[in-house]
């Protein structure tokens, strides 16, 4: 009698917690559909008609992807801004990962003067709200009489602050300073080192950032937006917010195929390197945590 | 050995990059300075020195204090809901018998990486007027009796942009707050277990407390960022709400110098905005350590 008491209060207590496993997998599921849930409108939108998209919701997938595709490509050619954003995405994320890395080892194996002060100094830019220089930035680059190239957008790729962290941080325990001591003994050049030692080493991190430099670059919109206004000239971001701009709300379809487009390369980006992804931004959690 | 050989070679190192940042990131912060005391005719391309005169517009601006206060509401809109669905999603992924934990992580996470512009065109069209996909499904599951129009009533604007924003942000800081946890030793929670605190005391007694420091981290990131919003409310319903319920200040300040054309006004609100964002962060540090050590002094 009490053995089967006791059994049936397993049972409850195993039934309680299979229903609060239940609930909180729900919970777990719902947020993942709330995540969802707008690229699965922007994917079915882009195959419907704009009557349909206006006038009711429906999961069934519409047969006017062409149609929306085609308008859309009369209003703005939208693969010229793709071409130019990866390119631009590309060249910038070499220059970041190779002067990042220089400087980023010239602050973790050298002891020079000035090293700290010039290091801190960085740390604190870095604070700083990003829209304070914007308008002088674009002044200078008016005065320059660059507006309109893609100088102003691919110079300061060199600077990227945070990656020159990250490389530091990596170096300091990454790379033994042994191994530089023996090949200074071996008689190689400072400049044969970097290039046949630190960087090899570096593979990890270089992947990481170069992953995170891409999309962030692909994604920059404020100074694509102050200096281009070609729309030969124009990336993916600046070329869709002036499709919406210059036809008004009205062409659901066609917004949704622009939408589409500039979400594709992230989605493939994110499905094959989201462990690098993740991985990064653990890092940066656990440095400031 | 040979340091003083070496160190001309750091030398060499470092000058791209600071070549670099100080054309393109140091200089255009003073010359935004020197901009601000200027009245800047965009035609002649002169400047006119006007003393403090742009800085007293501007704060004698009612548009400018409208901005800040909608950036402020924004902000809060998004980070209240962003800060509890956040904790509660990390804290359950944190569970033993949790499976598929990187993958859900993962798809929490992916919002952040799309550009903000094509986030705002999408909240665009998924809470568009009369059609919108919002309207319909909710009109279709008798939720809404009628379809509502959140560009033109103030408050559903703002909280659209704020869902928006929250939406973009969550699964970023799950990654900061699972981080949190996994430095929690195993052992307090076992102690805590053999004195037999349940689920519930484990997280409000051990688990809640210990996250503090990175829940401040999370708190402070989220004022200097959210309080830059600007991409999402410009292309937020064209960015021409009613009563211009989503124009942030950084969206203000941007109007005013590249719509407007008055550069030394809009950087004066640059400077400004900076200052506002660096008091709130203060604030809110100056807050935390006060509650820390009045904590400390109560246990």
């Amino acid at each position: 009698m009490s053995m089967q008491a006791s059994l049936s209060a397993n049972a409850r207590a195993r039934f309680k917690r299979h229903l609060c496993h239940a609930l909180l997998y729900a919970v777990l599921l719902v947020m993942a559909a709330v995540c969802f849930f707008p690229f699965l409108a922007m994917l079915i939108g882009s195959t419907q008609d704009n009557l349909t998209i206006a006038t009711k919701f429906s999961l069934v997938p519409g047969d006017k992807f062409m149609d929306n595709y085609n308008r859309m490509m009369q209003n703005k050619n939208i693969w010229r801004g793709f071409a130019n954003s990866i390119w631009l995405a590309v060249v910038n994320t070499a220059l970041c990962l190779y002067f990042s890395a220089l400087t980023g080892y010239a602050f973790s194996k050298f002891r020079f003067k000035g090293r700290g002060a010039l290091f801190t100094f960085i740390m604190v830019v870095m604070m700083l709200p990003g829209q304070l220089g914007v308008i002088g930035f674009f002044r200078e680059v008016s005065d320059m009489k660059l507006l309109n190239t893609y100088w102003p957008l691919i110079i300061p790729a060199i600077s990227n602050c945070f990656a020159v962290f990250f490389f530091k941080q990596y170096l300091d325990s990454g790379l033994p300073n042994e191994l530089i001591e023996a090949a200074l003994i071996d008689g190689c050049g400072e400049i044969k080192i970097y290039h046949s030692i630190v960087l090899p080493c570096m593979g990890a991190a270089l992947v990481t950032q170069g992953v995170m430099s891409f999309i962030g670059n692909w994604n920059s919109y404020l100074n694509p937006l102050l200096i281009l206004n070609k729309t030969d000239l124009m990336t993916l971001p600046v070329l869709l917010a002036s499709i919406k701009s210059g036809n008004g709300a009205s062409d659901y379809g066609a917004q949704y195929v622009g939408i589409l487009i500039s979400v594709a390369p992230l989605l493939v980006i994110f499905t094959l390197a989201n462990k690098v992804i993740m991985e990064k931004i653990a890092i940066g959690a656990a440095v400031k945590g | 050995m040979n340091i003083k050989r070496r160190q001309k070679w750091a030398y060499l190192f470092i000058i791209p990059f600071f070549a670099s940042f100080l054309t393109f990131s140091i200089y255009p912060i003073f010359y935004s300075l020197y901009i601000s005391f200027h009245d800047y005719n965009p035609l002649t391309l002169a400047m006119k020195p006007v003393g403090w005169s742009n800085y007293a517009r501007l704060f004698a601006s009612d548009y400018f204090w409208s901005s800040v206060l909608n950036t402020i509401e924004i902000w809060l809109i998004s980070i209240i809901p962003q800060l509890i669905i956040a904790l509660t999603l990390s804290l359950i992924l944190n569970e033993r018998w949790v499976k598929g934990k990187n993958a859900l992580r993962s798809i929490y996470y992916f919002p952040n990486l799309i550009t903000p512009i094509t986030i705002g065109m999408l909240f665009t069209l998924l809470f568009g007027y009369p059609g919108g996909a919002i309207n319909n499904l909710f009109t279709s599951l008798g939720i809404f009796n009628q379809a509502v129009d959140f560009k033109n009533t103030t408050w559903l604007a703002k909280t659209v942009g704020g869902i928006a924003i929250c939406w973009q942000n969550f699964g970023y800081n799950i990654i900061f707050i699972t981080a949190g946890l996994h430095s929690i030793s195993t052992d307090v929670y076992e102690a805590a277990e053999v004195d037999g605190a349940n689920a519930w005391q484990r997280t409000t007694k051990i688990t809640m407390p210990l996250l503090r420091p990175i829940m401040l981290y999370i708190m402070i990131t989220s004022i200097i960022g959210g309080l830059q919003i600007f991409d999402i409310p410009k292309m937020l319903f064209g960015g021409a709400t009613d009563s211009y319920a989503t124009r942030t200040m950084v969206l203000y300040m941007y109007e005013s110098a590249f719509e407007n054309w008055q550069f030394g006004y809009g950087a004066a609100a640059a400077y400004t905005i900076a200052l506002i964002i660096g008091a709130f962060s203060l604030i809110s540090i100056l807050f935390n350590a006060f509650q820390g050590r009045g904590r400390k002094e109560a246990a």
